[in-house]
């Protein structure tokens, strides 16, 4: 509660702050909109479902793309990280591609798949395939030797022992690349719709930069950051949770 | 040992079924179940090793010889024990038998047959146990038979009654790392018997036990082993314990492992750790074992004085 205390007084001398320098004019309101133009923004778009269409239309993409490179990405790790001669090719080119912004892929997403959803899926792909990928690479060397051998052991072979003892084994090593791997998607496919336009949030967001509605941006950004916060919290942090009473790693509660 | 309640009331349940077990015991018993066996299989033994031999490359790139053309035979319903200063390789031996690693040459038989790779029917009880911490007791304890596809109904009462042998039966929910190291213990003895192998291969599993639960788990190991028929290898580099469990003690020279002597040990059962008959047998192991253990520790000394 006290913690919850603190929050709460941070981010109301935040917002004081923002009111204090709005009614000072210092910059005309198009550009430096008051807290209240930006909640008016908000409560328009959701009003006129503008809002839900886009949250709908980023999240599905979202998903669609994460998934994918969730199955991608650990095949591919797995792949990397069982086989020597993967492990020393591939896996330096997996390292330094991954200091590529996945944006960057935008334009030969769109020369090979035109305006059209596959590109941004494309793009999403490629922002976070990286990420699980290396993610189950090192997960799955950390992971203790003893259960893949004690999987062996009592009879689990092939997709069995990937299934019901590699992957669980591995996912606590894997998790937080998991989680890195959505921030990724996440920000690619803002970019990836900022620059194309196509329904969504990053579409909706750079419609407020055309029309000179500062309100609009800042109300987009904030439902982005909110979305991703709340992702984080409440999918990821389940997750975590729940792993680590299973495992053991933290007190119950 | 954590003063956990839980753990408190199952010792008192073990300690009285240990009475009741022991006060149950017909000498005959075992003995009467092998010979059983032997009617219907004669000269077969359960596990065959022929001339098995283990060489690996070292960091140095010399070859290094780990184990030295083994013959074991071993019956079915047998317990033998493998004792040997570290390093002799036995647990490597078992790794071998269970098919997890290949051996540079010689072959595992089983019934006869040669096996390679892993198989349900000798299941293995690592040193670290190994015991899977995303699942709870019950589901560690029927893994194996999910693996081999049997169904749900069948599981259910089958975990029941192995956690129920190894006096576990209220803790079919808990995960692993909720118990005490002997608890976990008796769920990875629990998990392995539930496969329902021919052969229980055990990898110094009572290692890193405090005494008196090692004690409890030499009784229920005895008990269990009278009672399924199982056979069991046992590596353990404590004399007294392959004395007190073992029907036969196989001796492993140090490196390269080879079997350096055999002893048969046809004292009564149940045994004590502190029967002055089993201090007196391991006694004189102990003087073969002895030199194999000086033999490795020169090793040690001599690659100090060199470096």
């Amino acid at each position: 509660m006290k913690r919850f205390a603190k929050q709460a007084l941070f981010y109301s001398v935040l917002a004081g702050l923002w009111i204090v320098l709005a009614k000072l004019k210092i910059w005309p309101p198009y550009v430096f909109p008051p807290p209240q133009g930006v909640l008016e923004s908000l409560w328009a778009g959701f009003a006129d479902h503008s809002f839900w269409i886009a949250i709908a239309v980023s999240m599905k993409r979202m998903l669609l793309g994460y998934s994918l490179s969730v199955v991608l990405g650990m095949v591919l790790g797995l792949g990397v990280a069982s086989n020597k001669f993967l492990e020393e090719t591939m896996g330096g080119l997996l390292v330094s591609l991954q200091s590529l912004p996945s944006i960057c892929w935008l334009p030969l997403a769109v020369l090979w798949f035109g305006l059209t959803e596959k590109a941004i899926l494309f793009v999403v792909v490629m922002g976070s395939l990286l990420s699980v990928t290396i993610a189950m690479e090192t997960g799955r060397q950390q992971m203790p030797k003893i259960y893949g051998m004690a999987g062996r052991n009592l009879g689990a072979r092939g997709f069995k022992l990937f299934w019901y003892v590699l992957l669980p084994a591995s996912l606590p090593y894997i998790l937080s690349g998991l989680k890195q791997g959505w921030a990724f998607a996440w920000r690619s496919l803002i970019s990836g719709e900022m620059i194309f336009v196509s329904l969504g949030l990053g579409q909706l967001l750079m419609m407020g930069r055309d029309l000179n509605d500062m309100s609009q941006v800042i109300a987009v950004m904030i439902l982005i950051v909110a979305i991703g916060y709340l992702v984080d919290g409440l999918v990821f942090k389940t997750v975590e949770r729940r792993l680590q009473h299973k495992w053991g790693l933290a007190p119950a509660t | 040992m954590t003063p956990n309640p839980a753990h408190q009331s199952v010792t008192t349940g073990d300690r009285r079924s240990r009475v009741r077990s022991a006060a149950r015991w017909k000498p005959g018993d075992a003995a009467l179940t092998i010979s059983l066996r032997h009617l219907n299989k004669p000269a077969i033994p359960k596990v065959s090793l022929e001339g098995i031999s283990l060489s690996y490359k070292t960091n140095g790139g010399s070859r290094l010889l780990a184990l030295d053309n083994i013959n074991l035979k071993v019956k079915a319903g047998e317990f033998l024990c493998i004792v040997g200063p570290s390093g002799c390789g036995k647990s490597t031996l078992l790794h071998l038998i269970a098919g997890l690693q290949p051996a540079s040459s010689g072959r595992v038989l089983i019934d006869d047959k040669q096996v390679e790779g892993t198989g349900t029917d000798r299941i293995l009880i690592f040193q670290e146990l190994g015991l899977f911490p995303w699942l709870t007791v019950g589901q560690n304890v029927e893994f194996g038979m999910k693996m081999k596809g049997i169904s749900k109904a069948e599981r259910n009462e089958k975990t029941d009654y192995y956690l129920r042998l190894v006096h576990l039966g209220q803790f079919k929910d808990s995960y692993t790392h909720q118990l005490s190291g002997g608890m976990r213990q008796r769920v990875a003895l629990a998990r392995a018997l539930a496969s329902e192998p021919d052969v229980l291969l055990m990898d110094e599993p009572f290692a890193a036990l405090d005494a008196q639960t090692r004690d409890l788990l030499h009784d229920e190991l005895e008990r269990i082993w009278s009672e399924t028929g199982r056979t069991i290898i046992f590596v353990t580099h404590n004399v007294r314990e392959a004395v007190r469990l073992g029907g036969r003690v196989a001796l492993f020279t140090f490196r390269p492992g080879r079997v350096k002597r055999e002893f048969l040990i046809d004292l009564p059962r149940p045994r004590q750790l502190e029967d002055v008959t089993v201090a007196k047998t391991a006694r004189e192991i102990l003087n073969d074992l002895r030199e194999e253990i000086n033999k490795s520790l020169e090793e040690q000394y001599s690659h100090e004085a060199v470096r």
